[in-house]
């Protein structure tokens, strides 16, 4: 895989310590497409995320088709600037031009009203905040995005329209969306990748 | 409390019944008086001021900026860790002395001042560097925000309180340390100056009329500093 190839681990390994967590795992994203990764706690679900956005490296094995591409991701936790208010944080990340109209339209896509998002996001209840973070991620300019448990927190009013805003906007870009919960994966028509590592033992990677 | 240590010192002061060994608050702020009508008091108080204070800003400028550096490059760290804990373990007559055989008397204060300023910030603005919240600057790293951007957004809020806090007592040394400077190198119409010659005179009347002046000085300096503090929090660091 190069510049211009698929994304993927080839043969990773990752220890913490003596702890094994990645085994020799193959995994390939599917490219413009969602690529869904499930497993057991300690499976090493967020280590590949984390080998994927460039913050981790093997201690074996490579990642590939990363150079160069732009990524964006929500993690497990928010990640927000605390001073900052939902609109600035978004446009942190985004181009010199971005536009502001663009990132409020966006903000109001998923339940966001107008007070809320000039406040600094340290006043935000959790779900808020955890939208702020998703916009965040999809707005920004890049070919790889990261969804890290992305919907935790949301409650059932918003759920349904912030996955259905993240799956149109996400159309055409690899996406790596990690998750317990089955439906999510079916809902964004992901290819499903099943970690079933345990502490110890080899990571196993199926489509 | 302040009125009980008033009434203290004016007992103390008629029971021991000698201006020369201790002045009493009445004649004191008496003799404080008659010093603020002239003009030469208001040139005094200014030029020690004028150059503790600039002492104070460029001591926190540079400490601030070499705490930069120090954590961006290790090398430069491992190279100041020793000089700063030499100018914080060293009593400060002997940098007076130095300075003065240096440099003269004439930026005696501010050099002093300066000086006794820089370890305290420098550490702290350091430890701040070293608190910022990883997680975030991962998350300036995956998105690639820019250096400046990232600066404002994620480094300065983090690290703010942790000057804010040096400053907070690199004030005081500054003052304390500032004046000792001008007493022993004797700059002329400096406050230190008018308190050696006070000493001299065997004035006790204006010896505590200038520390007076000088405390006030430095309480409402210090004021001054944390309302410029306060203000930085508000707008850079995201105090609410």
């Amino acid at each position: 895989m190069s510049g211009t190839g698929g994304i993927g681990l080839r043969g990773v390994t990752r220890r913490f310590g003596e702890h094994v967590v990645l085994d020799g795992l193959d995994l390939s994203l599917t490219p413009g497409g969602v690529t869904a990764l499930m497993g057991p706690n300690g499976s090493g679900k967020t280590t590949v995320a984390r080998l994927l956005l460039g913050l981790d490296r093997p201690d074996g094995g490579a990642v590939e088709g990363l150079d160069g591409r732009p990524r964006s991701a929500v993690f497990q936790e928010d990640r927000l600037c605390p001073q900052l208010s939902a609109v600035d944080n978004v446009r942190l990340v985004l181009g010199r031009g971005a536009d502001r109209g663009a990132v409020l339209e966006a903000l109001a896509a998923v339940g966001l009203d107008d007070a809320t998002v000039h406040a600094p996001v340290r006043e935000l209840s959790g779900g808020q905040r955890r939208r702020v973070a998703i916009v965040r991620a999809v707005l920004a300019d890049a070919e790889l995005v990261v969804l890290d448990e992305p919907f935790t927190g949301l409650d059932q009013a918003v759920k349904p329209v912030t996955m259905a805003w993240v799956r149109d906007r996400c159309a055409g870009r690899t996406v790596l969306l990690v998750t317990h919960d089955e439906r999510e994966a079916a809902w964004f028509e992901a290819r499903v990748v099943h970690l079933e590592g345990s502490v110890g033992s080899v990571s196993a990677a199926r489509g | 409390m302040l009125v009980f240590w008033l009434a203290v010192w004016q007992l103390v002061a008629q029971a021991v019944g000698q201006q020369i060994v201790l002045a009493s608050p009445v004649e004191v702020v008496g003799r404080l008086a008659e010093l603020v009508r002239t003009t030469g008091f208001w040139t005094t108080a200014g030029h020690s001021l004028l150059r503790i204070g600039a002492g104070f800003a460029i001591g926190a400028l540079v400490a601030v900026c070499l705490a930069a550096v120090a954590a961006a490059m290790p090398l430069v760290a491992a190279l100041l860790a020793p000089l700063i804990s030499t100018v914080r373990a060293t009593p400060v007559v002997s940098f007076i002395i130095l300075v003065i055989l240096v440099t003269g008397t004439g930026r005696l204060a501010l050099v002093i001042s300066a000086l006794m300023v820089v370890p305290v910030v420098y550490t702290n603005t350091l430890e701040g560097i070293a608190h910022r919240d990883t997680a975030l600057l991962e998350m300036a790293t995956v998105y690639r925000v820019p250096r400046l951007r990232r600066v404002r957004a994620i480094d300065v809020p983090a690290v703010l309180p942790f000057v804010v806090a040096g400053c907070e007592t690199g004030v005081g040394l500054a003052w304390k340390s500032g004046i000792a400077a001008e007493v022993i190198g004797l700059p002329t119409g400096s406050i230190g100056e008018r308190m050696y010659q006070a000493k001299i005179f065997l004035s006790t009347p204006d010896l505590f009329a200038w520390t007076l002046v000088v405390v006030a000085l430095s309480v409402a300096f210090e004021r001054l500093v944390r309302l410029g503090l306060t203000a930085a929090q508000r707008r850079w660091g995201g105090a609410a």
